[in-house]
């Protein structure tokens, strides 16, 4: 019982992660309708400004100051980031196909990894070590053993998530955002300026995905430039099964996907537990291709 | 006997590969080992552009089935070959050439299983599908002890040879280009152009999809087969994501659904790594006395160039470098 609440626990933390991953996804596709590939590179980059602002600005470690400033210096970068990827290479491609776009994107995540990767450009090949941001200490619920590092990701998590809810659902640019995913034309035709729109999304996506990366990186504390492909991947599969551009949706597919994982690497499967998300892909898009919370749209001609 | 253009192109090729083939041992080792290499892209760059050129399909899991042709192959040659008994040159001429026929038979089966459930998915969904096939495929090997698991798979026999190479380059090139000319074939190019309008043009649009991921999963598992018996060495993580992608590159470059623009980008993409690096070993003098520039760096700046040059083909020219009106599908 112990060990199954034990999983449970670290299965909900995974999940977050991927969810707020997740989200960036599903954001980016409401408004664009195209799989920003370079979404898991920024995750990435979010994992090594924090390193950065560590290791070479001397913010302090082990504090919770030091933590949170880490934790905002990489979402604001990444927020940044974001908006300037979009700028250059997805914003002259507003009315290509999808697959120029998306060949696009693959270059564009390509390039960030291989940039990343280069010891010159970017940090070098090596995995490097994550500090502990926040204060660490192993707390005791009964048997249950929580790491002070493990309710801080699953704080900021849960809040950033309650922000980016009243973001969408009550501000004046969330509504905005509402409405050119639902129908980019007909936002456009009420004045709402759908370039700014694109890039909020863009920004707010990628500040998800930046946090997501340092909070990652402090539960698997060593980082490297393709840490972020395999994460990617799998939040990508939680937004296509809770309905891709739809925010709850998304959430909960993170949570599934994280729970799924840590329970199969539990079992004697555990060497197969990457190609378990893809399973679970196959499967959704076989028996209900629009998710779990999406609705099914027709093709008109 | 008369044969129309096209045949008489592909009877030349043969002969030319099986003259070169018997000339090679003269040839410095390495640079054979890159120009059979160049044919093995050639195979995959053809098979990937008749379901991503051609049909208008996006795959992004070909390293997957090279990978499923290159184990089987493998397979075939280590563990069977041996109980067999047969004379070296029998294996090399007669079994090889059919455990490639297998290795492209069973990964046509993975082409199919991927094809068929890909049917309802367009555009960006079908991409990922297929990268995650590819990566499944990946990770089921990894596992496997049988082929030897992470460790990869040793002692492959160098059966490959110019002929073999360049002889299935000659004859997969010249299946798509025999299969699109066929009336059959411009049902191909018909679920390229307009899906919905080939649909209600009562084409069955699923069963040419099916098709182009069965015939492009076969080739490329043929290659795989090749690309075994030239490194002589397998490992799950040489049919990476990443291999995927070299492969689409070529394919994009050479312009989707164009023949020889692909073919071209294959053999220039496959010697391009080969000349940076026989540039990157070498320095150039300092015109400013001291020591001489190191040219090393051209080694790391592969990729990154690789990457750059995807983003602004795709910014200034999405129909790739080698765009001409090749492909007469309007009005014709």
């Amino acid at each position: 019982m112990t060990e199954f609440l034990q999983q449970l626990l670290n299965g909900v933390l995974l999940g977050a992660i991927y969810a707020l991953i997740a989200l960036g996804y599903t954001m980016v596709y409401g408004v664009l309708r195209f799989i920003n590939f370079a979404h898991s590179d920024v995750f990435m980059l979010g994992a090594f400004v924090a390193w950065y602002s560590v290791e070479k600005l001397g913010l302090p470690t082990q504090s919770i100051g030091g933590g949170l400033a880490a934790l905002l210096l990489s979402m604001s970068v990444c927020a940044v980031l974001g908006v300037v990827i979009e700028k250059l290479a997805y914003k002259p491609l507003r009315q290509r196909s999808t697959l120029t776009v998306l060949i696009t994107a693959i270059g564009v995540s390509l390039l960030i990894q291989n940039v990343a990767q280069n010891s010159r450009l970017g940090f070098g090949p090596n995995p490097k070590a994550f500090p502990a941001l926040f204060p660490s200490q192993q707390l005791h619920f009964g048997a249950l053993t929580v790491s002070t590092h493990q309710l801080v990701v699953l704080g900021v998590a849960l809040s950033l998530l309650g922000v980016l809810y009243w973001i969408v659902h009550h501000t004046r640019i969330g509504t905005a955002m509402r409405a050119v995913s639902f129908n980019a034309t007909a936002a456009s035709l009420v004045g709402i300026n759908n370039d700014r729109i694109i890039s909020f999304t863009f920004g707010l996506g990628s500040a998800l995905a930046g946090a997501g990366g340092v909070l990652y990186a402090m539960n698997y504390p060593s980082i490297d430039p393709l840490m972020g492909t395999l994460p990617g991947l799998k939040a990508f599969v939680a937004a296509v099964l809770g309905g891709i551009g739809n925010l709850p949706g998304a959430a909960l597919g993170g949570l599934l996907i994280g729970l799924v994982e840590t329970f199969v690497s539990g079992t004697r499967l555990s060497t197969f537990r990457d190609a378990i998300a893809f399973g679970i892909l196959i499967a959704i898009l076989l028996f209900r291709p629009a998710g779990l919370l999406g609705k099914l749209k027709v093709e008109k001609v | 006997m008369v044969f129309p253009v096209a045949q008489r192109w592909l009877l030349a090729a043969l002969i030319l590969a099986w003259v070169a083939s018997a000339v090679s041992s003269s040839i410095d080792p390495y640079f054979l080992d890159v120009v059979m290499g160049v044919g093995v892209s050639v195979v995959l760059a053809s098979s990937l552009n008749l379901i991503n050129g051609f049909t208008g399909q996006f795959s992004l899991g070909h390293a997957g089935f090279m990978a499923v042709g290159a184990y089987t192959s493998a397979m075939l040659t280590t563990v069977v070959a041996p109980r067999l008994g047969w004379h070296p040159v029998l294996l090399q001429w007669v079994f090889f050439p059919l455990s490639l026929i297998a290795a492209g038979l069973l990964a046509a089966v993975a082409g199919l299983a991927v094809g068929a459930p890909s049917l309802r998915l367009k555009g960006d969904y079908l991409a990922i599908v297929t990268l995650g096939f590819g990566e499944i495929i990946r990770v089921v090997l990894q596992n496997m002890d049988m082929v030897g698991g992470a460790r990869g798979l040793t002692g492959v026999p160098a059966y490959s040879n110019l002929f073999w190479t360049f002889g299935t380059a000659a004859l997969t090139v010249y299946t798509v280009w025999a299969l699109l000319n066929s009336t059959h074939g411009r049902g191909f190019l018909a679920v390229a152009d307009d899906e919905v309008a080939a649909e209600a043009m009562g084409l069955d649009t699923t069963r040419y999809k099916i098709t182009a991921f069965g015939i492009g999963a076969f080739f490329a598992g043929v290659a795989g087969g090749l690309y075994a018996h030239l490194k002589g060495y397998l490992n799950p993580g040489g049919f990476s994501f990443d291999k995927s992608i070299e492969i689409v590159v070529m394919v994009i470059l050479g312009g989707m659904g164009r023949h020889a623009g692909v073919v071209f980008a294959a053999i220039l993409l496959t010697l391009l790594p080969e000349g940076l690096r026989e540039l990157g070993s070498r320095s150039v003098p300092n015109p400013f006395g001291g020591a001489a520039w190191s040219l090393d760096w051209i080694k790391e700046m592969r990729m990154i160039l690789y990457s750059l040059m995807l983003i602004v083909l795709m910014l200034m020219r999405p129909q790739g470098l080698f765009h001409r009106s090749e492909r007469r599908r309007r009005g014709a």
